[in-house]
């Protein structure tokens, strides 16, 4: 019993990596330039889809595909920053809001045209099917940690990024004073650009695990936001710690759901959101300074 | 040689006209002080001139040529670095992380973190708290070895002696000279007319977005500036 209970903790803890990873990308287009991407789960379909492509032409394996779907990404989003978003910015919340739901249209309806609605998977022969048994009720899976411990080092890249790099440093100038940064030479529609092209990369990563891990289909987008959105709600943005935590915080409550009816995963998750969000809704790591 | 120069320059502040066509000019090495009472245009004049004020491109002149509209990081990156108003530090950064950020001009020049930190020991020893808890007095020179750290050659500072105890306006105001021997030009924007006029060699007085009076600092009369600043 203890067993059983163990393993669905465990398998949430896992789930709730992938969950980091989506939230990370939000929470840093949040933390720089206060725009909330209503895309964002849809841009991390494309990077599934994008993997897709790369499978069935040129027959790559997901993860042999990763890096040049990573690098797509990137320039999708710096370009999409540059051309689109960065005349949206400075005038309210509102104007980045409605750009990017009409983005996230945008992209369903394209993935809808060439992919159909159909669900899809990225294909990694045995890879995601191979799993370490560590006792009668707890197996892991090779991939699940995988994904677990990829998020975790994004996590770390990112914290050192922030506090250790001279362009952290400028990020952080810029998110906190987007006028004066520009008297120190930063220019700061480059800096916005550059984070977008950092979260698309991210996005990439979580896109091409999560198609490796299930299958999607052309209008998950809305889902992924809501997940990613929801494990930032509960975190908080005071680092990107409690964003990860905020993930796993989720896909443990949605694993423990499961566990007592299948239809249950999903609706305890948003639970534990609305809870936070009633209670705390600074989040469980605010802040702190 | 002239360094900085401003033909004929209209500057607005919001939707207001702030400035009416203001001539000025700097000389390389030189210090000018601008002053004018509240409202007068002395900051929008500053802001203009590092590119936060969309102003017309022949309006300012920079080493010989047009920067007017530049952008404010192009005009950094160029060597002309302004001390806001205010300070501005960066909240979430430290003052150390403040003073390396003011190296993003990516400029080459004789500005390092020891170098700042002798000018201003007072910041060595803040050097990790955030840029938040520091008093006024040291926020100012960090604000300043912030600007410094991107080896500017013209430093634009607005009202840097603003809600400071006199001893610290002396240790601030006591440094600049020492900077201009390496070349560095100031334009300093102050209310407190004496401190400014205690170190420029040439004054401008401001009055509703024109100049009013200009010369030699050390040639002004009492008389002439009280005229000059109040329109009286």
């Amino acid at each position: 019993m203890f067993g059983e209970w163990l393993n669905t903790v465990v398998q949430g803890v896992l789930l709730g990596g992938l969950y980091g990873m989506f939230a990370m990308g939000l929470a840093l287009i949040w933390g720089v330039m206060r725009l909330v991407n209503i895309a964002h789960g849809d841009f991390i379909l494309l990077g599934a889809y994008v993997a897709l492509v790369f499978g069935e032409t040129a027959g790559l394996h997901p993860l042999a595909a990763l890096p040049a779907v990573v690098a797509l990404m990137f320039l999708l989003g710096f370009v999409l920053q540059r051309a689109v978003l960065n005349r949206t910015l400075g005038k309210g919340l509102l104007p980045p809001l409605l750009v990017t739901f009409g983005l996230s249209v945008v992209v369903q309806n394209l993935l809808l045209q060439f992919f159909s609605a159909d669900s899809k998977a990225l294909r990694a022969e045995g890879l995601t099917t191979a799993s370490l048994r560590l006792g009668d009720a707890l197996t892991i899976g090779w991939f699940p940690l995988g994904v677990f411990l990829a998020a975790l080092l994004m996590g770390l890249g990112l914290q050192f990024l922030f506090a250790r790099t001279a362009f952290g440093r400028a990020l952080r100038a810029t998110s906190d004073d987007q006028e004066t940064v520009q008297l120190v030479g930063v220019d700061e529609k480059k800096m916005y650009a550059l984070a977008m092209g950092l979260a698309f990369a991210m996005m990439a990563l979580a896109g091409v695990l999560l198609g490796m891990r299930t299958s999607f289909s052309p209008t998950d987008g809305p889902a992924n936001l809501l997940f990613a959105f929801e494990a930032v709600v509960i975190g908080g943005l005071g680092s990107f710690w409690g964003t990860f935590a905020g993930g796993i915080l989720l896909g443990v409550a949605q694993s423990v759901g499961f566990r007592f009816d299948p239809g249950w995963g999903l609706l305890v998750g948003h639970f534990v959101f609305l809870a936070v969000l009633l209670f705390r809704p600074e989040g469980l790591f605010p802040k702190t300074r | 040689m002239t360094l900085l120069a401003t033909r004929g320059l209209t500057a607005f502040y919001g939707d207001f006209q702030a400035l009416f066509g203001v001539d000025f000019e700097l000389a390389e090495g030189e210090i000018a002080a601008v002053i004018g009472a509240n409202g007068a245009g002395k900051s929008t004049f500053l802001r203009s001139i590092a590119g936060l004020n969309a102003v017309p491109a022949d309006t300012v002149s920079f080493a010989g040529k047009p920067v007017g509209g530049l952008g404010a990081h192009r005009l950094a990156r160029l060597g002309v670095s302004l001390v806001p108003e205010g300070r501005r530090l960066f909240p979430s950064l430290s003052v150390e992380e403040n003073l390396l950020v003011g190296k993003s001009t990516g400029r080459e020049g004789s500005w390092t973190l020891e170098r700042v930190y002798q000018l201003f020991p007072r910041l060595a020893e803040r050097r990790d708290a955030p840029a938040t808890l520091l008093s006024g007095g040291e926020q100012q020179m960090a604000a300043l070895g912030r600007a410094l750290m991107g080896n500017p050659r013209l430093l634009l500072c607005d009202e840097i002696s603003l809600g400071l105890a006199p001893i610290v306006v002396k240790a601030i105001y006591g440094a600049l000279p020492t900077l201009t021997r390496d070349g560095l030009s100031l334009v300093i924007v102050e209310q407190d007319i004496g401190t400014a006029l205690a170190v420029a060699q040439r004054a401008w007085c401001f009055q509703h977005g024109r100049v009013s009076l200009s010369g030699q600092a050390a040639a002004l009369t009492r008389d002439a500036i009280s005229r000059a600043y109040f329109g009286l």
